[in-house]
């Protein structure tokens, strides 16, 4: 017999930080990466054709304690036995005991959870990602603008401006989609509408014998908008297409790009950088984003 | 740096010691290529004998011992409508022997990546803490280009690194677990004609890069010629094969998929390598597809390489081995490309 190897194994999982679930706001050495929290689907509601929101429970009380999000972060969502999709919270900051998700129906995953149940369990990792500077807005104006499904992660920050309504000067909600069966939340506009001095305004472009409302591109709704534009921030969420007319058409109004917050999409496979499916250039979407001030767009080549 | 003086003899004990001790890695010749060149690849070795140390350069790289080509990062097992998830990690111990300076380089990189950004990834922190690490200085291959991109010295990164004078090796010690083998097989101190025999190799070595291409101002460059010519002129020759992303060490972009057991008890969530030159690499759900060209696909490989992870970590992606060029089925390689660049440019 020879020498000895003088090499010990190294266990990571004797790694204290081993045992916390994994969480984006906190920095540290060593986390499980694969860990997700165990929720359940407490209730699925249909809001279109192809749209769920579904409200979602981490199971154990102590993790569920620990998660929180800021508006504009999203959540991996594992649905075991088909795969893992990136999608936005669309709930208040405020709402505690579960968050809720709006998922359309367009592959795999979605596809599973759009069958599932009530009592269904999913794995949840996160929150993730940057999110939109609500405080930083505060005292100013503000501008809340999605196009399509572009209103899921908007409607946290629709909740968050509304909720705070005395924090804001003017409160704005632009909303359009290509018909009105697209419309998602449509049994809240009210809600939001009869909240005291908050505009809200739906446009659609493609109208059915039903429709009452404006009919146009989002941007004939700025039309009728009468900001400061040296007091105002403005969130843009919806197509890629939609970003680019709806910011220079804000930036035409005299609002700074960098006043302006936009959420972009990408294929994501693991939402903490190291998968690159959301690379652009040197920004990871999952992690230099989803939210982004629309100076940095323009300076991301190929971001929208 | 502690440096130490091993004979060839005591290298061969250590190497004993070693393969005794743990899976043991090495350049192992695994054929001939068509123009009558042996080929090489790391692989698992059973005896001293097997392990090809004058080998040019392996067909792959190591990558794969620190992020394998498919790695399971989980198991949920289902029970009654609910499931458990189960996480397990590779712990086991191991030693790669005969790596070039350019793949340490490589490992260099990937470690900022996996173990110092905001999310440490344990499946490679577990595998790269758990791996001993023998490298070794090599002359330069005629395509090979470690010396532009500054990867053809390394300083750490590793536990032994070996330079051949013959008759001896002049050897780095870079950890403690290093500095007990050697102990352990018996090297002695270095003396002042060992040192001199050193330098003399390693300028040797310095003088005999053959390829040399400037990516001093690359990041600019690679901004102002966005849209360039020249990405229309690779990427129609790209076919998208993903084939320079398999052999790169550095390359880590990666796709996770889930597979359901036969049986239907339990559904693995694996890490398989991905390529950004494959069709699908950035398609989202309701089938917009954010590069469907080669050409943007191709060009966004040379901007991660040279630009984005340059501007992230300050050093570029690239450790210029040349591998990815070796391989590619359409004569793309990064020299070329580059220089074109700068010929568009002047």
């Amino acid at each position: 017999m020879m020498g000895v190897f003088p090499h010990r194994p190294f266990d990571v999982r004797q790694e204290s930080e081993m045992l916390q679930p994994l969480d984006f706001n906190h920095w540290a050495r060593l986390k499980p990466v694969a860990k997700v929290f165990k929720a359940e689907i407490t209730n699925a509601i249909r809001l279109t054709a192809t749209e769920k929101l579904f409200h979602v429970r981490i199971h154990d009380d102590a993790e569920r304690q620990r998660f929180s999000f800021l508006p504009g972060q999203f959540v991996m969502v594992e649905v075991p036995g088909y795969g893992e999709v990136p999608i936005s919270i669309a709930s208040s900051m405020s709402n505690k005991g579960y968050f809720e998700l709006c998922i359309r129906d367009s592959g795999t995953v979605t596809h599973a959870l759009h069958q599932a149940q009530r009592g269904a369990k999913v794995g949840i990792r996160g929150p993730f990602g940057t999110h939109f500077p609500m405080e930083r807005m505060q005292g100013h104006s503000i501008l809340l603008i999605a196009g399509g499904l572009g209103l899921a992660p908007l409607r946290s920050p629709v909740y968050y401006a509304t909720e705070n309504r005395a924090a804001f000067k003017q409160v704005h909600i632009l909303y359009g989609t290509r018909n009105p069966g697209q419309l998602l939340f449509d049994y809240q506009y009210e809600s939001w509408r009869r909240i005291d001095d908050v505009n809200i305004q739906i446009i659609v472009e493609q109208p059915d014998e039903s429709w009452k409302g404006p009919v146009g591109i989002i941007t004939q709704l700025l039309d009728n908008v009468r900001v400061d534009p040296n007091d105002t921030f403005a969130i843009v969420c919806g197509p890629p297409a939609m970003f680019k007319f709806v910011c220079d058409r804000l930036h035409a109004m005299g609002i700074p790009m960098d006043r302006m917050f936009v959420s972009l999409e990408r294929r994501m496979h693991c939402g903490m950088g190291k998968c690159c499916r959301c690379n652009v250039g040197d920004t990871y979407t999952c992690t230099d984003g989803p939210v982004f001030d629309y100076w940095s767009v323009i300076n991301l080549k190929e971001a929208i | 740096m502690l440096f130490k003086i091993l004979s060839k003899q005591a290298f061969r004990s250590l190497v004993e010691i070693t393969l005794e001790s743990v899976e043991t890695i090495a350049p192992r010749r695994v054929g001939t290529n068509a123009r009558g060149e042996p080929i090489h690849q790391f692989l698992p070795i059973g005896s001293f004998d097997e392990m090809d140390l004058d080998y040019r350069c392996t067909e792959y790289s190591a990558k794969t011992y620190f992020l394998p080509y498919r790695e399971k990062l989980c198991t949920f097992r289902f029970d009654e409508g609910d499931w458990q998830q189960e996480i397990a990690y590779r712990i086991q111990s191991r030693a790669i022997i005969g790596l070039h300076a350019h793949d340490i380089n490589a490992l260099l990189k990937l470690d900022e990546v996996f173990t110092k950004s905001r999310f440490p990834w344990p499946y490679y922190i577990s595998r790269r803490k758990n791996t001993f690490i023998v490298g070794i200085d090599h002359f330069p291959l005629a395509d090979e280009f470690t010396q532009s991109v500054g990867a053809d010295v390394v300083t750490q990164g590793f536990d032994l690194f070996l330079t051949d004078l013959g008759d001896r090796y002049f050897v780095a010690v870079d950890s403690d677990r290093g500095f007990q083998l050697l102990n352990e097989v018996g090297a002695r101190e270095v003396a002042d004609d060992d040192a001199q025999a050193y330098k003399d190799v390693r300028r040797r070595i310095r003088d005999s890069f053959q390829t040399k291409i400037n990516v001093g101002n690359l990041p600019n460059l690679l901004d102002l010629e966005f849209t360039s010519e020249v990405w229309k002129k690779w990427g129609k020759k790209c076919l998208s094969c993903g084939s320079c992303a398999m052999v790169c060490p550095t390359c880590y972009c990666h796709g996770v998929t889930e597979e359901v057991s036969m049986d239907f008890r339990e559904s693995r969530k694996i890490k398989q390598l991905y390529s950004c030159n494959l069709l699908d690499f950035a398609r989202v759900a309701g089938g917009h597809n954010f590069r469907p060209d080669s050409e943007t696909r191709l060009k966004y490989r040379y901007y991660h390489q040279h630009r984005g992870f340059m501007e992230d970590y300050n050093q570029p992606k690239c450790v210029g081995c040349g591998r990815c060029g070796r391989v590619c089925l359409a004569g793309i390689n990064p020299p070329a490309v580059i220089r074109d660049l700068y010929e568009e440019n002047a």
